[in-house]
């Protein structure tokens, strides 16, 4: 039984077939879709680019002909780990011998944000990307409350339809969980190179609106007049299902790299979880569309029967203002920051890499990543150098790895 | 059908790839294992050149979401990519690579 029917849930059902197993699924969500990924929410489907199908991993009638009963707008409320049932909204009590949890996460909400005001959004669902790209084609000024990826990237929707635009972030820096200040300060001055106001450092005080929202008020005093506000500061896994029947949780889910939560035969994978990544050697919690996907194969394959880690480096991507940003690795507090011209930025711990952010440089990530995967000490020097290819520095160290 | 000669593909590197147009076709000519491969230079998921991406054993993995192909059939081996992409015939003739497009 998957509940949570997701990125990572439809994957998960899809894997399970895939790697031969033969009981039954049921694939349980709480939402009206099949399985859909959210990557395209931010970007073309905001701008009515694309029709919403391009989101779904797989039409209904697949679930159907693999065997896997897709039940949507149903609602877990409760797991009884010992009877190994749950409980639905509905009324209805459902046994499982093995339970994988997709839950995902959920948008954060913005303390004293007034309720029903007309132009305030949220991000996250298909329904919450068709409200706001409606409001997109009647606005004309929008302010984002909040500098992280989904608020930068509506930013750049906005701006292509030809919105007035401005963000602002409480912290220091855009994109303060995820980046060091040195690189996410390139990505504030693209924006500002594209007409995107930025105000960093400064709380939002409150939103002002009659029935329809008019301007959001700045604690230092500033009023920036609007009639689509998007509010993206982050999100909360949902763990709230699992807790209550006793799993363990910090941060998320707490899962082993074989996806196991600390309840007998119960799974999860996702945004929901906090898992252990044995290539970087610490816990980490990741909302991103490559461990929705990847955790949820990997959890599925060792609910199958195979017993494999699941260990990638993270990665991560965010189209926005005609650039493509990608990033692999994790950032982590006092970080030596190494820029190899102005597209590629590197962060290392003890000159070992651990973090490269690239700027339209998608085939030098994926040689970091490989880099980081080898935990070997690199001369900042020879990353900085963008003479020295990184597939040779590559080589290099795999030769002095090997060497005894 | 036409064979076209690409100019500067010896000088292709293992686990290449190089774009080039042929007519008003972009094709990417890729080096793994020591055989030339030819393949439509752009991904099926979204626009992106797949010679800018990673080229290893006899894949390539698109630069913008790190989609896959096989450089001998074109099909996609892992998501996002789902649709295959169009492949060429390659001949090496007296150190001289050629690709074939069909009319």
């Amino acid at each position: 039984m998957i509940v949570g029917a997701g990125q990572a849930g439809g994957r998960a059902a899809e894997a399970l077939r895939a790697a031969g197993f033969k009981g039954e699924i049921l694939l349980l969500g709480d939402e009206r879709h099949e399985p859909y990924e959210r990557p395209r929410l931010s970007k073309s489907m905001l701008l009515g680019e694309e029709p919403a199908a391009a989101a779904t991993i797989h039409p209904r009638e697949w679930y159907a002909g693999h065997g896997v009963a897709l039940r949507t707008r149903m609602r877990v409320e409760a797991i009884a780990p010992k009877s190994r049932a749950v409980m639905t909204a509905d009324g209805q009590r459902l046994e499982y011998s093995t339970l994988l949890l997709c839950t995902g996460s959920r948008v954060r909400p913005l303390a004293g944000a007034p309720e029903g005001l007309a132009g305030v959004h949220y991000l996250r669902t298909l329904e919450d990307c068709q409200r706001l790209g409606a409001r997109l084609r009647q606005g004309q000024r929008m302010v984002v409350i909040g500098g992280g990826f989904i608020g930068l990237e509506v930013a750049s929707s906005a701006l292509k339809r030809g919105l007035d635009v401005t963000v602002v972030e409480r912290q220091d820096a855009l994109l303060d969980r995820v980046l060091p200040p040195a690189i996410a300060s390139r990505v504030a001055s693209m924006h500002a190179a594209h007409g995107v106001s930025v105000r960093l450092g400064v709380p939002v005080e409150r939103i002002r609106g009659n029935g329809a929202v008019q301007c959001v008020e700045l604690a230092d005093g500033a009023e920036l007049p609007a009639d689509v506000v998007v509010i993206g500061i982050g999100i909360i896994p949902n763990t709230e299902l699992a807790e209550a029947a006793g799993a363990a949780s910090s941060d998320g889910l707490v899962v082993d790299e074989y996806c196991r939560t600390t309840l007998d035969n119960v799974y999860a994978a996702g945004d929901v979880t906090n898992h252990y990544n044995p290539i970087l050697q610490r816990r980490v919690r990741l909302e991103s569309w490559q461990n929705a996907q990847n955790q949820a194969i990997a959890a599925a394959r060792n609910i199958a029967g195979a017993a494999q880690p699941y260990a990638e480096v993270p990665w991560f991507w965010s189209d926005q203002l005609g650039s493509n940003i990608q990033m692999v690795g994790v950032t982590e507090p006092a970080m030596q920051i190494v820029w190899r011209g102005e597209r590629l930025a590197f962060g290392l711990v003890d000159a070992r890499l651990r973090l490269a952010v690239g700027f339209d440089a998608g085939a030098d990530i994926r040689f970091a990543r490989r880099l980081i995967e080898s935990r070997a000490q690199i001369p900042s020097d020879r990353l900085a150098d963008p003479a020295a290819k990184l597939k040779d520095l590559l080589s290099e160290v795999a030769c002095s790895a090997s060497t005894p | 059908m036409a064979w076209h000669e690409i100019a500067g593909a010896a000088a292709l590197g293992e686990d290449e790839a190089m774009g080039v147009t042929l007519g008003d076709r972009p094709v990417a000519l890729c080096r793994s294992g020591g055989v030339f491969y030819a393949l439509h230079n752009v991904c099926t998921h979204q626009f992106a050149l797949l010679s800018d991406g990673y080229v290893e054993h006899a894949c390539i993995e698109c630069p913008l979401h790190q989609g896959r192909f096989d450089l001998k059939t074109g099909a996609p081996l892992c998501a996002p990519v789902t649709e295959p992409v169009r492949v060429y015939r390659v001949k090496v003739e007296d150190g001289k690579v050629f690709v074939e497009l069909d009319p």
